[in-house]
């Protein structure tokens, strides 16, 4: 078939669904985000709220679904686009906001600029995400469409030149698509680093009639959400960048690996699948260029180790998720033994704007060694919760403090937990460290899918190794002899140090035997999962050193370590609220009518230190335990 | 296959292009301790971690089982970083492995025992505590028992059962601290598809399977 027939083809395509968003833009529209963040925060109910207060006042109004913008902190958000007005994006709603919203603006003409959280467009009256800190540091590369268009409605992603790289690659040859993603140093976005087009040139060079592209979205780590924002947000792209690949390595099928956790991505994946079948993108002969490829979605069971590339393809073999030697790699022998290119999601959805812009644009941003953006999942002791993408080289500093707006209250910063289990956590001397897969690993971090945990002087970094070795013992697949038993042995050395139990022996231990499991496992996750006791070891010892030498956790929050106390001083008489509050009835009024804790019935649960009132703030924490005596002796 | 040469410990041996390392080293009366190896495996499950070399010109051990011959390929069987791995895993092993060697029907002809005699190990608790996990027993075969508080987790006895006699009554499941060999569903093996071949219990490296004293005397 010709050429010019696919370029036609899609010019079709794309002014279809221009005209069909243009009729949209006529009237006023209301995007409520609905991706899993948003509809945990209540977003459906709010969606149902504006419906209904819209068919209150029979107003002709759409409100359509959108995916997550990354502003987690202020969901549930929704963003109004009226015509004669700036796109304005409001958070935190509530059914309340809701109707003050749909009186005052959509059957109105007062925006609410006091709730409006950003606009969406330059003007002189509000600010757009560029007049914030975060959004100077911001670039978005892959997120840009995230929470702006309807992922359900695929003219969206078309009106905004989507599946155009599908079109371009089409007319061009395979090796030169290859080139274009080896030129731009696109490296593997699920953590490793490994460059994608040498690992679609070794699978295109592979011997064998069929071969296969698989999407890695078995997004595991603990807090990590950033694949599925991606796909629950911005399907498409994806989708588009396993076409191109597939050209690329020459495969006619692909799947997309989704945990079945992840229900609402599997949804908006398959229908993004279908609809992209009906337009004649997937398929047989795509664009009528005699290319063919189709996609289906591969629910996984959610074992953190068949994140692990081996272990995937087994599972989807349907064998037990084990990881397995390697080589001969996935490019050789991935799926039923077939040549297979396995990449994470984000990896993918770079692809559509490296083909479009080109490998240099692609290298302006980022460092030369890891060019492009790094996406975080930024969680914890952060102000601004969210999912942020900035140019690789970015500073922790930058990301925690300005990007993230610092740490809640007066708290101060302990460590940045990067990677996930297997990452490592970086002290407040590290923030300097500019984020890029090299630099990262030199300090004993990973670079990891992009999850991003700030910690802050409550957390005590023995029992954050302790949780996430929990983690990966639980995780383990059991295979191997170092991540099965040095992993147990790992967490009971951790578990008798946060008890106080532990000895300098058993520190000394504890290194060797972390640096034995990474250097003895089979797979990458048996090499990692030292990484968090590693890094604490490293970076937190005098914490560890605390615990053992003088029975304190530091940070106050190892519960074999603390014992609650009510300081007399600042307790009152004509306060009873943490009395209500003890679940075993261990808090006592005195004689005095002051109230006082029995040690023996606490079961420190923490709830009298949060009831008690902020005029009084009487309870404290006490560590080591022994504390208490003397405490008890100088108030009698 | 053409021969290549490599040079294990200083010795020049002749091997053919590709074979494992640990093969050639064994058969030509090198010992590396091992217990998950199988030469006709494919894709060696290289899961025990115990035969590690020390290869010229890499930092870190690797695994002789999934080390192909090369030629000029160099290795060392024992340098202080492999020395140190292969302790650890022996040590892990054994915190997993009931320990009572003289009531033990495979004492003397135990694996375990071979390692810690060729390596100097300790054939006690050491480092890291018994686990004390005691799985109970199964003994429902007439010939033979299983008790898998012995059981090392290598797999050769699955090998034995779904590659050789074709079987297929057992099987590893659970994950983590939990992997096991079991049958489906964990029945009794007498109620399993097993025929009591013997092949498993004479592919077991250790205590784990083995042969009933009474069937055998009969």
């Amino acid at each position: 078939m010709s050429t010019a027939t696919v370029a036609e083809q899609y010019r079709a395509l794309r002014q279809e669904a221009a005209a069909a968003v243009e009729a949209l833009k006529q009237k006023p529209v209301v995007w409520v985000g609905t991706a899993t963040c948003g509809v945990a925060a209540g977003a459906l109910k709010i969606k149902e709220a504006f419906e209904q207060e819209i068919k209150e006042r029979g107003l002709d109004v759409a409100v359509l679904e959108t995916g997550c913008m990354g502003h987690c902190y202020a969901e549930p958000m929704a963003i109004i686009a009226k015509p004669g007005h700036v796109p304005l994006c409001y958070g935190r709603l509530d059914e309340g906001l809701v109707h003050r919203l749909v009186v005052d603006f959509l059957d109105g003409d007062d925006p609410g600029y006091e709730y409006a959280l950003v606009a969406l467009e330059p003007n002189d009256l509000f600010p757009t995400f560029s007049d914030f800190p975060r959004g100077v540091y911001e670039e978005k590369m892959i997120l840009e469409q995230c929470g702006f268009i309807d992922p359900g409605n695929m003219d969206h992603y078309l009106a905004r030149d989507g599946y155009a790289a599908v079109a371009k690659i089409l007319e061009m040859k395979p090796e030169e698509v290859l080139a274009e993603v080896k030129a731009a140093n696109l490296r593997g976005r699920g953590g490793a680093g490994f460059p994608a087009g040498e690992k679609w040139e070794a699978c295109r060079k592979a011997p064998g009639e069929q071969k296969y592209v698989i999407c890695n979205g078995d997004e595991g780590d603990p807090g990590a959400f950033m694949d599925r924002g991606l796909l629950e947000s911005d399907p498409h792209r994806v989708i588009e960048g396993m076409i191109i690949c597939a050209y690329a390595v020459g495969a006619s099928r692909g799947y997309l690996y989704i945990r079945a956790e992840y229900p609402k991505a599997v949804e908006r994946v398959e229908g993004a699948i279908a609809r992209a079948r009906e337009k004649g993108l997937l398929g047989q002969s795509i664009l009528g260029s005699g290319f063919s490829f189709d996609l289906e979605v591969f629910q996984g069971s959610g074992a953190f180790v068949c994140g692990e590339s081996s272990a995937l393809v087994r599972s989807m073999e349907g064998k037990m998720g084990i990881p397995e030697v390697r080589p001969p790699r996935l490019a050789e022998s991935g799926f039923r033994g077939c040549p297979t290119v396995l990449n994470n999601v984000k990896t993918f959805a770079y692809v559509p704007a490296i083909i479009m812009k080109g490998a240099d644009w692609f290298r302006s941003t980022g460092t030369a060694g890891s060019p492009g953006t790094a996406v975080f999942s930024l969680v914890g002791k952060v102000n601004n919760t969210g999912l942020v993408e900035v140019p690789m080289g970015t500073t922790l500093r930058q990301l925690i403090f300005d990007v993230g707006e610092g740490i809640p209250g007066d708290k101060k910063f302990k460590a940045a937990q990067i990677g996930g289990p297997s990452g490592g956590c970086l002290p407040e001397a590290m923030l300097d460290v500019p984020i890029d897969f090299d630099s990262l690993q030199e300090a004993g971090a990973i670079m990891g899918s992009g999850g991003l945990v700030v910690l802050n002087e409550d957390d005590c970094m023995v029992a954050v190794a302790r949780y996430f070795l929990e983690f990966t013992q639980h995780e383990s697949c059991g295979k191997c002899t170092f991540c099965r038993l040095g992993t147990r042995h790992m967490l009971d050395i951790l578990t008798d140090i946060s008890r106080g139990k532990g000895s300098l022996e058993s520190l000394e231990l504890l290194q060797e035997l972390c640096e034995d499991v990474r250097d003895g496992s089979l797979c990458n996750l048996g090499k990692t999962a030292p990484n968090p006791v590693l890094t604490t070891l490293r970076y937190f010892r005098d914490e560890y050193e605390a615990h053992i030498l003088e029975g304190r956790c530091p940070s106050l929050m190892c519960k074999d370590l603390i014992v609650y106390y009510i300081e007399p001083k600042k307790c009152s008489k004509l306060c009873n609220v943490c009395v209500g509050s003890c679940p075993t009835e261990a808090i006592y009024t005195r004689d005095d009518g002051l109230k006082a804790i029995n040690q023996e019935k606490c079961v420190k649960c923490d709830n009298c230190l949060k009831t008690c009132p902020v005029e009084y703030n009487a309870v404290i924490k006490l560590s080591p335990p022994s504390l208490l005596a003397e405490k008890e002796g100088k108030s009698k | 296959m053409s021969k290549v040469t490599v040079i294990i410990d200083g010795r020049e041996i002749k091997a053919p292009a590709g074979r494992k390392l640990l093969w050639v080293a064994l058969e030509n009366g090198i010992y590396i301790p091992n217990l998950c190896a199988v030469e006709e495996y494919a894709r060696p499950p290289a899961s025990c971690r115990l035969c590690f070399v020390q290869v010229e010109g890499r930092e870190k051990p690797v695994t002789s089982c999934t080390l192909p011959a090369a030629d000029g390929l160099a290795v060392q069987t024992r340098s202080p970083r492999v020395d140190r791995l292969v302790r650890t895993a022996f040590e892990l092993l054994l915190s997993d492995h009931r320990l009572q060697c003289a009531s033990c029907p495979a004492n003397r002809a135990c694996e375990l025992q071979k390692i810690a005699r060729e390596r100097k190990l300790k054939l006690r608790y050491g480092r890291f505590p018994y686990l004390q996990r005691e799985p109970a027993p199964d003994d429902s075969p007439q010939t033979f028992a299983f008790d898998p508080s012995r059981c090392v987790l290598c797999g050769r006895c699955i090998w034995a059962d779904q590659e050789v006699a074709k079987i297929g009554a057992i099987g590893f499941s659970r994950r983590g601290i939990n992997r096991s060999v079991t049958t489906f569903k964990d029945v009794a093996l007498a109620e399993s598809p097993c025929n009591e071949c013997g092949l498993c219990v004479k592919a077991c490296p250790v205590g784990a399977l083995y042969f009933k004293k009474t069937a055998e005397s009969k």
